[in-house]
Parts: structure tokens; C-alpha cells; sequence
């Protein structure tokens, strides 16, 4: 039997404080752009999952996976939205 | 000694570590495929740079959950000498048997080149045959090789003295400047409490040979035969 499919995704980042040099890069390019006001840009990246819910405990699971997994906590922060 | 390279997909240094354990220091070595779960009895695990699961998502994050490395972090947990070297050294921070983590080189460029190392730990498996506060030159080749610790964590390696390597210059000085990748307190090498898992960025594989541009790293290997002896003849007495 399979469950229904739920969808979700998660995204992460570094946390404040840890160096994101390419952000830097990004904002350093924007000033030479011209778009002076963009005084901070910080990277990150997002996981869009598909995840055939079949009873367990869906949120854990997911919650699981990103700690353990999709984010480093040493250095990142993740967060879910769920579809 | 009987020395185990792992190899991971999108190793490339494996067979540099295996070269020299077999051809410099004539001793004996494997390659551990990193599906397998045994560890055929080595008395040294090395964890080897390259680029593992094409760095995806982190660098050292796959290769980590790899079949063998239940069997390394058992390995060392229960004592065995570890080493991870550049990629090693992420899968370790990413395993959680070194604190911190690697994150992005200040610079963004990968950087590829000699630089010099203050030896500062020499009571340890993997430094005693190094004279203390000794400066040698080994290469790196990375992008990923920011050494990145806070607060209270930080303070504990230091005060431990768990930090064996620094980037300095040629003279021993701990510059900003000889800090390739803004590693935290020039940060190149760590281990563990136990002082049984070593993690570093640069190569002391690729440095065992004159032709090869230097042989400063092959007292880290000579150091952990010095130590393995030592282990032996204590066991037998």
C-alpha cells in the first residue's frame, strides 16, 4: 500500500556570523553594479522534496533528515515549508 | 604496521598515501573499499583527500554515511589511529569525531600550493618524531579548508593542546598572510580528546619524497610507527 505524497522544502543556510565569502563576492559585484543600497547578501540553497507519507510520522522524519543530513548545524541553520 | 586507505568515489589521493606506505617506508598497505565494512586488521586508517561524491551538498558529507565509515568511527572510538587528510579531515568534522567544521576558503579560490606549517604538538602518535615548534612545508589543495570553531569548543582545543598544526610563514611566524584559507587561529591540523584522530588539510602523503618537492610529511608516518611499536612492546611486557 502506498501513501499519499506530500511535498515539502528545505531551506538552508550558514548562520550569522559564519563567513559566507561568496555572498560577499555577490554584494561586492552589486555595489560595482551600481545597486550601492544591497549592503548585505547572504547565500544558501534549497532542497525541494517529494516524500510518500505513509503513516509515520511525516515531520520528524523530515526534521531528521535535514539535521542529520541536508544542514551541517556546526555551521547552518535549515527550515521547513511544507506543501 | 599494516596501514588501510580508504577509497572513496572522487578519491585522488589514495593511492599517494599507499604509494608511500609501501614504496618510501616499505611497509605493509591496503586499499578499503569504502563499501566494505572491514577494516582487515590495520593498525592505521587514513581517510584520503580528493574530492568524494564530487563534493555534493558538503565536502565529506556522502562519503561519510559510506558503509565503512561505521566501522572507522567504531575504529576509533575504541582507540585505532585515525587520519584524515584534507577531504579525511571534512568527513571527520562532518562525522563528529572533530569539532568544528570546514567551510568555504575566505578567498573562494582553490588553493593549490607549498605552504609552510609550524609543527606545535609533538607529543602525539602522529607528531613525535618532529622536533617541537619545528616549520616544514607540505602542500595543500583545497577550496573547502576555512577551519571554522567558536567559543567554548575553541577554547577547549587550545587549552588542550589539540591543535598539531599551524600555517606560519617561513620563519615559524603565525601570519595572516601565510593563512591560506582564514582558518581560525591559522588552524591546519587537530585532533581529537583521545589524541587517537588527526584531521588536517595539507598533504604530508604528497610529501615523502625529494623528488616531490619535500619530505617533511613523512615523520606524521614515521611518528605513528614509532608510536604503533611503542603500543606493541608495552603490550608484551
Amino acid at each position: 500500500m502506498t501513501g499519499s505524497l506530500k511535498k515539502a522544502t528545505v531551506y538552508v543556510k550558514l548562520k550569522d556570523g559564519v563567513l559566507d565569502p561568496e555572498g560577499k563576492t555577490i554584494q561586492k559585484a552589486l555595489s560595482q553594479m551600481g545597486y550601492s543600497e544591497f549592503l548585505s547578501v547572504r547565500t544558501g540553497r534549497f532542497f525541494e522534496l517529494e516524500i510518500e507519507a505513509n503513516g509515520s510520522d511525516i515531520d520528524s522524519r523530515i526534521d531528521e533528515v535535514c539535521s542529520k543530513f541536508l544542514a551541517n548545524p556546526v555551521i547552518e541553520n535549515y527550515k521547513v515549508e511544507k506543501q | 604496521m599494516k596501514v588501510g586507505v580508504v577509497t572513496f568515489p572522487g578519491s585522488n589521493c589514495d593511492y599517494d598515501s599507499y604509494a608511500l606506505v609501501r614504496h618510501v617506508m616499505r611497509e605493509n598497505v591496503e586499499f578499503l573499499w569504502h563499501k566494505s565494512t572491514d577494516l582487515q586488521s590495520c593498525d592505521l586508517i587514513i581517510l584520503p583527500g580528493g574530492f568524494s561524491y564530487g563534493d555534493y551538498l558538503r565536502s565529506g558529507a556522502i562519503a561519510r554515511f559510506s558503509p565503512i565509515m561505521e566501522s572507522v568511527i567504531k575504529f576509533a572510538n575504541s582507540g585505532g589511529l585515525l587520519l584524515g587528510i584534507c577531504n579525511g579531515f571534512q568527513m571527520l568534522t562532518e562525522c563528529g569525531l572533530l569539532p568544528g567544521a570546514l567551510i568555504r576558503n575566505d578567498s573562494i579560490r582553490f588553493r593549490s600550493h607549498n605552504v609552510y606549517l609550524k609543527v606545535e604538538e609533538t607529543s602525539s602518535a602522529f607528531t613525535n618524531a618532529y622536533a617541537s615548534e619545528t616549520v616544514i612545508k607540505l602542500p595543500i589543495a583545497h577550496g573547502d579548508g576555512n577551519y571554522y570553531i567558536i567559543g567554548e569548543e575553541l577554547r577547549q582545543l587550545e587549552d588542550d593542546g589539540r591543535v598539531l598544526f599551524r600555517y606560519c610563514d617561513r620563519e615559524g611566524n603565525l601570519t595572516k598572510e601565510s593563512n591560506p584559507n582564514g582558518s581560525v587561529n591559522n588552524i591546519a591540523g587537530i585532533v581529537n580528546m583521545e589524541r587517537n584522530v588527526l584531521g588536517m588539510m595539507p598533504h604530508p602523503e604528497r610529501a615523502g619524497e625529494k623528488i616531490l618537492g619535500s619530505v617533511d610529511g613523512l615523520k606524521v608516518f614515521e611518528s605513528v610507527k614509532a608510536a604503533l611499536s611503542t603500543l606493541t612492546t608495552a603490550g608484551k611486557a
